[in-house]
């Protein structure tokens, strides 16, 4: 049983808060830089002023100008900053104030933190939180998914929670890696999703996806935001059309959670890959291909995918509402690869 | 006169004044070889030699202690070695052997060496120096007191990077020192292509920290700026930016015959070669005999022999090993 689902259904032993997304993250750095002084937040306006989105909020008067360190405006100074701390033993929590910013500091990223362990056989324990994602009227330059980018160079560990639970577990798990973890955080969900989180302390293993839903028809693949539309649209295939969807939350984007991925493939037959990133290049290409290459015979219908449009992501409310997966999407593709 | 003592004025005693000699020699013969090792084919990369730059990469580093942090550039060869780095540990870089520090993963002076705070650069020049500034900044949380001295080139000075570190650490007072080594040449391309102010130590007063542009072949002149300049990191005034003027005297590497240099450049520089400069110096003021210049060209090339035999002789990493290592435990 996953861990998560052991911890959901234990509720008479576990003592849970039901708290959002947002204050999970937040909770989970919290616990770690009490227990670990070698951690340290660095990012643009994370200590006066909390982070652009609140994240770090009261961080600065407990735990000092020292450790929740506001910088100038330059990604690839933080980032290598970062960097160079780490190789020498710190554990520095990276603010990138939106995803999308992380183009500044690409080289540093690409070139020098993620080949660090292969290089120089020394530990590189960082971690970088990427508010991403789009929903938010952010326009081409506030909203981006870019895991793929980091997904293709070798070195990164990825992880793009979709639940409180998952956030806190991954944060904390993220921190004590001994690799730089990419930590994808969905600015949608920060508010507007709440779930229980044990008062205790758990952790939840990188590279371990987790299963949101069981179900036996159709398997769809997934991360981030798009859990909450997979989730809602496996309940209305349920309710409408008798379809008994599985939901795989990845969790993970690297190192991948093969095994789940083929084991739920194999029992139902038919999948869609999902996610909010634009479907060219994205990470649901690899998961296809693998799928394909592992599956193959278990497959009843070729391997669906459902991602945003191969466009920047616009501004304007209908548009960006036609560039973006939902739930309807997800429905509709779901009934197609009903009718193999 | 007693070898620990400093004569009037001199800067260091004798003794120092021989250790550098001895780093220069070694930096020199060490990049000699490495040329004569390419050009034999036993050297599968790029061979890169920072001649007329050795009292720069020596009297720079023998301003710092044990516990600072050197980010060497790859005309730094001599800066490896006063930090502590072994001929062999370099001589199997350079041939990519499996014992070799980045175990042939990269070649060169690419690799860290943790215990003597060695971080090699990587290829993207500019890159290492917000991580030196990492390293200054780490040092300044855990009140080590420990400096990170880092290097660029002209070219290299007018990358992102650079700019991104400076306005940083000028902020936040990190203990680290920005040597910009001005050898004329980046790659091709003339200096004056390549900034429009007069000294790139103006620099400097765009981020309120201080500049100095000194002569690169000067060794005293570079130990005691940058002396100057690690005494004030360690005191928590922040970085000094120091332009060290010096000339690339090869082409950028082994395979670039430099035709695009002006012969006459060349001819005006190789008089003030630094490793003849600070010959001169100890020969005239006696503090090296033509005996004990003969006994440290035969130590020197005692101990690249050795090097180059040990590196010939150790074997390359197995093949499979490009498989291993991308994620730490």
């Amino acid at each position: 049983m996953q861990l998560s689902a052991f911890m959901r259904n234990n509720f008479f032993t576990e003592i849970m808060a039901t708290i959002t997304y947002i204050e999970a993250i937040s909770k989970g750095l919290w616990e770690e830089m009490e227990r670990d002084s070698s951690v340290f937040l660095i990012g643009e306006d994370i200590g006066v002023f909390g982070g652009a989105f609140k994240v770090t909020k009261g961080f600065l008067k407990h735990f000092g100008e020292e450790r929740v360190i506001d910088t100038v405006l330059a990604e690839t100074a933080i980032i290598g900053a970062a960097t160079g701390a780490a190789v020498v033993g710190m554990r520095p929590v990276a603010e990138i104030q939106f995803s999308d910013f992380v183009t500044t500091a690409f080289s540093q990223l690409v070139n020098n933190t993620a080949s660090i362990h292969y290089r120089w056989h020394l530990s590189c324990p960082m971690v970088v939180r990427l508010p991403s994602g789009a929903g938010i009227h952010g326009g081409p330059f506030h909203s981006r998914n870019p895991e793929a980018w980091f997904f293709h160079q070798p070195g990164f560990k990825i992880v793009a929670p979709s639940t409180p639970y998952d956030a806190k577990g991954l944060i904390k798990a993220a921190i004590r890696d001994n690799n730089p973890v990419l930590y994808f955080e969905h600015k949608r969900l920060y508010r507007h999703i709440k779930g229980e989180v044990p008062e205790t302390e758990y952790l939840i293993e990188i590279g371990k996806g987790d299963i949101k839903r069981e179900g036996n028809d159709i398997s769809v693949i997934t991360y981030g935001s798009m859990v909450h539309m997979a989730l809602e649209a496996a309940e209305v295939l349920r309710s409408e059309h008798g379809v008994s969807v599985e939901v795989v939350d990845l969790r993970s984007l690297m190192p991948l959670d093969t095994e789940l991925i083929f084991s739920s493939v194999r029992k139902t037959g038919k999948v869609l890959v999902a996610h909010e990133d634009n479907i060219t290049g994205g990470i649901g290409g690899e998961i296809s291909a693998l799928i394909s290459q592992h599956c193959f015979e278990y497959l009843d219908a070729p391997i669906q995918r459902l991602g945003s449009l191969d466009t920047p992501t616009p501004y304007s409310p209908p548009l960006e509402e036609f560039f973006l997966p939902n739930t309807k999407k997800v429905v509709a593709a779901l009934i197609e690869l009903a009718k193999y | 006169m007693a070898k620990d003592q400093k004569r009037k004025n001199n800067l260091l005693t004798d003794e120092q004044y021989l250790q550098l000699y001895y780093f220069m020699k070694l930096t020199r013969e060490y990049e000699e070889s490495i040329l004569k090792l390419y050009r034999q084919g036993k050297i599968v990369g790029g061979a890169y030699t920072g001649n007329g730059n050795e009292a720069t990469a020596v009297g720079s580093v023998f301003a710092l202690e044990k516990h600072d942090y050197l980010f060497p550039m790859h005309r730094d060869m001599g800066s490896h070695l006063v930090k502590g780095q072994s001929l062999r540990n370099l001589m199997l870089q350079h041939l990519g052997r499996g014992n070799s520090l980045s175990k042939g993963r990269d070649g060169t002076g690419h690799y860290a060496d943790p215990l003597l705070r060695i971080y090699g650069n990587i290829s993207h020049l500019g890159a290492m120096i917000p991580m030196a500034a990492g390293t200054a900044l780490a040092s300044k949380l855990r009140k080590e007191k420990s400096v990170s001295l880092t290097f660029i080139g002209d070219g290299g000075s007018n990358v992102g990077d650079v700019h991104e570190s400076l306005a940083m650490a000028s902020v936040m007072k990190l203990p680290l020192i920005l040597i910009i080594e001005n050898n004329q040449f980046a790659y091709s391309t003339p200096v004056q292509k390549q900034k429009a102010m007069e000294k790139y130590s103006d620099r400097a007063q765009g981020y309120g920290i201080p500049g100095f542009t000194i002569d690169g072949t000067d060794i005293d002149a570079v130990y005691s700026t940058c002396k100057e300049a690690v005494d004030r990191a360690r005191r928590g005034e922040g970085p000094t930016l120091i332009e060290s003027v010096t000339m690339r005297m090869h082409g950028h590497s082994a395979h670039d015959g430099a035709e695009y240099v002006p012969k006459q450049l060349l001819e005006e520089w190789k008089k003030k070669d630094p490793v003849e400069r600070i010959e001169k110096k100890l020969l005239s003021e006696n503090i090296l005999s033509h005996t004990q210049k003969e006994e440290i060209g035969k130590k020197v090339m005692a101990e690249l022999e050795d090097a180059i035999q040990f590196a010939i002789e150790s074997p390359y990493p197995p093949a499979e090993d490009a498989a291993l290592g991308v994620y730490a435990e």
